[in-house]
């Protein structure tokens, strides 16, 4: 079983991407849950949403408190609540972010750090800072559990139409192309 | 079924609204009314939106309100048509009256109540009290525990409710958010194996409305003289025996539906781990997944765990519960709503007065969690489990415990 916890504010989509993800898993072949996290929700307030994969029937209709994965597609979501809370040992941390490593603080339990400026590359695509299918892209480059191909027969079979369909396929690549994946070396204990 | 129908579903991420609204679509209803309440809303938009599509040719009514919700049914299902409508917390406090009227006149309608909380305070998050307000009106009610049970159960409610040996309303249960909104991959049958298993509708000729035969329904009844002591225990009776009755057609249903589409759900209850079993858990709805993971976990640590969901909960299959938990020392009842009669939750009181037909009679514990959209966790379950080995080790029942008290 892997666990992934989405964070973003209310009106990114954080919802849509664990659903988008969720069909290109089970199109991979993957048993899959994905659960919305509930809460008083408001536009730009942050919010959570919750994904189990594995490759055998899951059974668990809960929230998610030991991420292997924390999913952040809102730059500063981040301030706003402790997003590693919980996380297991070599957790992955995807980011959307202008800033290099060196000027983040990674957690100890962290083992691998995918970084990609979806809000620049957003703006430049859909002219509004929308994330959402950028950090689905990140996600398979970072981690390799799923498949651009699959993301995209995923994005293909949604709701997505014409204009929003071509720039949600075009968010996949360039998020994809352009996260830089960092592998942190293991400290040495004290 | 003499032919061997050869499994063609295909696999679909969704979630329990959308898969209620899958089921209904393959169960070919003919009519849906509607009004949307959270969390249920999504349901009746995806209705909208497949007869939109053209992929359910039912006629949808837009009302203004719960009553007129289940009034405009009524009338749909006595003139012979299959309906549909889903609705949750206050939407079902608003559609009381004709709710009840609905089992009394043998209406074969089926109804999701996508589980909320109840007022007050002001909730819109998932928990079993609205249903369990309703437990003692005379609709039969089932609980999902996946989303593909939502599916699943919602197009056999069908042949449940339209059964000649039962004609009674049901209810699929399926919690607010944690099945509303929570998606997995799902089979979906195909239209042919559906079609297979569920033939059109047997209408009740006895109190269809037909111009030929013009008819009042629902006459007044009862009183303490002339035939109407008589009259009325005949129809209470009746209804009785019509809940009793779908016990059973419950169970050919599920067997049906597995022989046709290849997939078992436990009926009645499921007794899982339960064969060697010193302490038991028993559920209700979405948390079953996790407190089946806290079995495995316990069982692991040595403990001699098991577990008995409730699929059925009205009627109530006292007889499978009595023979499920016989002969386990301690049993833990986890519910998602409570009785404040007792101060403990219904389903408790339910399974201790089952217990009484039980072989050896276990002791027994009432554990509340999941109120409001609360979550229950492997965890929560694990606690329960370390709970009910000490009740089976000094047998003293201990206060309800509130397992949401500290989160």
């Amino acid at each position: 079983m892997y666990e992934i916890r989405i964070h973003g504010r209310g009106g990114q989509g954080a919802v849509l991407a664990g659903g988008i993800l969720a069909a290109a898993l089970v199109n991979e072949g993957k048993f899959v849950v994905a659960v919305p996290s509930f809460g008083f929700e408001r536009r730009g307030a942050p919010v959570a949403s919750f994904l189990r994969m594995d490759t055998k029937e899951i059974r668990q209709m809960t929230n998610i408190y030991r991420p292997d994965c924390v999913l952040c597609i809102d730059p500063t979501v981040g301030r706003a609540v402790n997003v590693f809370d919980g996380i297991r040992d070599n957790a992955t941390w995807l980011q959307t972010t202008a800033r290099p490593l060196a000027e983040l603080a990674v957690p100890d339990k962290v083992a691998t750090v995918g970084l990609c400026d979806a809000v620049a590359i957003a703006l430049e695509i859909f002219k509004r800072p929308i994330t959402n299918t950028l950090m689905l892209g990140a996600f398979a480059k970072t981690t390799g559990l799923v498949s651009l191909d699959a993301l995209r027969a995923a994005v293909e079979d949604s709701d997505f139409r014409d204009a929003g369909l071509r720039q949600n396929l075009l968010a996949l690549e360039r998020g994809y192309e352009e996260t830089v994946v960092h592998k942190i070396e293991k400290r040495v204990a004290a | 079924m003499s032919a061997v129908l050869k499994p063609k579903s295909k696999a679909i991420v969704c979630d329990g609204n959308e898969a209620a609204a899958w089921a209904v679509t393959l169960a070919r209803v003919d009519m849906v009314a509607v009004y949307p309440i959270t969390p249920q809303s999504s349901l009746v938009e995806y209705l909208a939106k497949f007869v939109a599509d053209g992929k359910l040719n039912a006629e949808i009514v837009d009302v203004e309100g719960e009553h007129s919700v289940l009034s405009v049914l009524h009338g749909g299902v006595l003139a012979g048509a299959r309906a549909y409508t889903g609705t949750c917390g206050p939407g079902l406090a608003f559609m009381f009256e004709p709710y009840l009227r609905t089992p009394g006149m043998r209406m074969p309608l089926v109804m999701s109540i996508v589980t909320r909380d109840t007022l007050t305070p002001q909730s819109v998050w998932g928990g079993h009290q609205d249903a369990m307000s309703v437990r003692e009106v005379g609709w039969v009610q089932m609980y999902c525990e996946t989303v593909q049970e939502v599916l699943d159960t919602t197009i056999m409610a069908y042949k449940v409710a339209e059964h000649r040996d039962v004609m009674l309303p049901v209810n699929v249960c399926h919690d607010g958010n944690y099945l509303s909104y929570g998606a997995s991959r799902v089979e979906l049958p195909t239209q042919e194996e559906v079609d297979a298993f569920l033939p059109p509708p047997s209408t009740n000729w006895h109190a269809a409305l037909d111009p030929s035969r013009p008819m009042a329904v629902d006459p007044l009844t009862g009183g303490s003289g002339g035939p109407g002591p008589a009259l009325f225990v005949r129809y209470r009776k009746g209804q009785c025996a019509g809940m009793q009755h779908a016990l059973a057609v419950i169970e050919q249903a599920h067997e049906d539906w597995a022989r046709i589409v290849g997939r078992r759900h436990a009926p009645l209850v499921e007794s899982y781990r339960m064969d060697d079993a010193e302490v038991a858990l028993v559920t209700l709805g979405s948390m079953t997944g996790a407190a089946k993971d806290a079995v495995d976990e316990a069982r692991e640590r040595g403990t001699r765990a098991g577990l008995v969901k409730v699929k059925t909960y009205r009627p109530f299959p006292v007889q499978a519960i009595a023979r499920a938990l016989s002969g386990v020392r301690a049993v833990g009842v986890v519910d998602r709503s409570v009785s404040y009669g007792w101060n403990c939750g219904p389903l408790y009181q339910d399974v201790i007065g089952a217990l009484q037909f039980a072989a050896q009679r276990p002791a027994a514990m009432s554990f509340i969690g999941g109120l409001a959209g609360a979550d229950i966790t492997t965890d929560h379950f694990g606690r329960v489990i370390e709970r009910v080995q000490a009740l089976a080790k000094d047998g003293v029942v201990g206060e309800t415990v509130w397992l949401n008290e500290r989160d």
